[in-house]
């Protein structure tokens, strides 16, 4: 392992996690200007970014608490969004897993949704990476999504006290959940966990706020799962 | 919203360190041990099991409106959900989208 092939496999990183800024920029935007209509203030929204950075569960977050959610509804939901993450977690190990345990941490706060898919693909593909070669790849799809989403909710924050009503930003979160889950839908599995979870949200509506949705998640998470057992017998 | 401060910070810290703990989990504590088949099957659709229900009811009674239905929210709904999944983009799913709803508002 030299520190040049390691510095490549860095810049190789960095270089393409470029098309994910032009979707995750105006994302965390959209997250500054939908949390500060919500009601948090510039240094709530910012803290969140920071110490949460993962986008879906903090739109959710924030979705629940415009309705004024109880907190435990808020933060299960939340955190169930962020599961998956768990599965990136137990992906990454057997690359990563052999890295110091200040590495590891660190690669434990920045595994996001871009930076898992970009580096999963890059080490299938790349079989003889070498341990430092594969963390350099790791952190550099991060050296700038990183500020990036920070900077974004700032100014998604800052400028969200300015825009006009009539820009119907309520309607903001809606389309970009849609438009994360559409490409999902590629399985029948898929199919039938989001509609059972549409159904189960809309029948399960009359419950307390914010807890049809838990409800609704774990049976849809059933549904998926039963459909893809199923089909592989 | 109607939270204090304190416990909206609260409501990040937990986040924070929960969804901390969820990354750290296999990589930082669990090694080389597998999750049983059953529970990855069940993860594997965490993300569309909960967000579409999050959606829907806004979807189908938007605040804005004073919860009844409206055609313009709707038919974005639909054509952001179409146009993601047939190019597989969820950048360009979003734009169509917000541009159908721009569109929609403004000629009603």
């Amino acid at each position: 392992m030299t520190s040049t092939t390691r510095k490549s496999a860095f810049v190789r990183g960095t270089l393409d996690s470029v098309p994910f800024l032009v979707v995750g920029v105006p994302f965390a935007v959209l997250f500054g200007v939908v949390a500060t209509e919500a009601g948090l203030d510039v240094a709530q929204v910012l803290g969140m970014s920071i110490l949460v950075i993962a986008g879906a569960s903090q739109f959710t977050a924030v979705q629940l608490m415009s309705d004024n959610a109880p907190v435990w509804t808020v933060l299960a939901a939340a955190l169930a969004v962020n599961l998956r993450m768990a599965m990136y977690s137990a992906s990454l190990q057997p690359h990563l897993g052999a890295a110091r345990f200040r590495q590891r941490a660190l690669v434990s706060y920045l595994n996001v949704d871009g930076s898992y898919a970009l580096s999963i693909q890059e080490y299938e593909a790349r079989p003889a990476m070498t341990l430092g070669e594969k963390l350099g790849y790791f952190f550099g799809t991060m050296v700038l999504m990183t500020p990036l989403w920070f900077a974004g909710s700032w100014v998604g924050a800052v400028a969200g006290q300015a825009l006009p009503e009539s820009l119907a930003m309520d309607f903001a979160m809606p389309i970009l959940f849609l438009a994360l889950v559409g490409p999902m839908l590629r399985t029948l599995a898929h199919l039938g966990a989001a509609v059972t979870s549409v159904l189960a949200a809309m029948l399960l509506s009359f419950m307390p706020q914010g807890t049809g949705i838990l409800l609704a998640g774990l049976v849809a998470m059933a549904v998926g799962a039963e459909i893809e057992r199923r089909m592989k017998r | 919203m109607s939270y204090s401060d304190a416990t909206v910070w609260t409501i990040i810290a937990i986040m924070g360190i929960g969804t901390y703990l969820i990354r750290f989990s296999f990589l930082g504590l669990i090694g080389n041990r597998q999750m049983p088949e059953w529970v990855l099957r069940h993860l594997r659709y965490t993300p569309v099991a909960v967000l579409p229900g999050l959606v829907a009811p806004l979807v189908v009674w938007p605040d804005a409106t004073g919860g009844s239905p409206d055609p313009a929210r709707m038919a974005a709904a639909l054509i952001t959900l179409a146009v993601s999944w047939w190019r597989s983009s969820m950048l360009q799913g979003a734009v169509v989208g917000a541009a159908t709803l721009a569109l929609l508002l403004w000629i009603s």
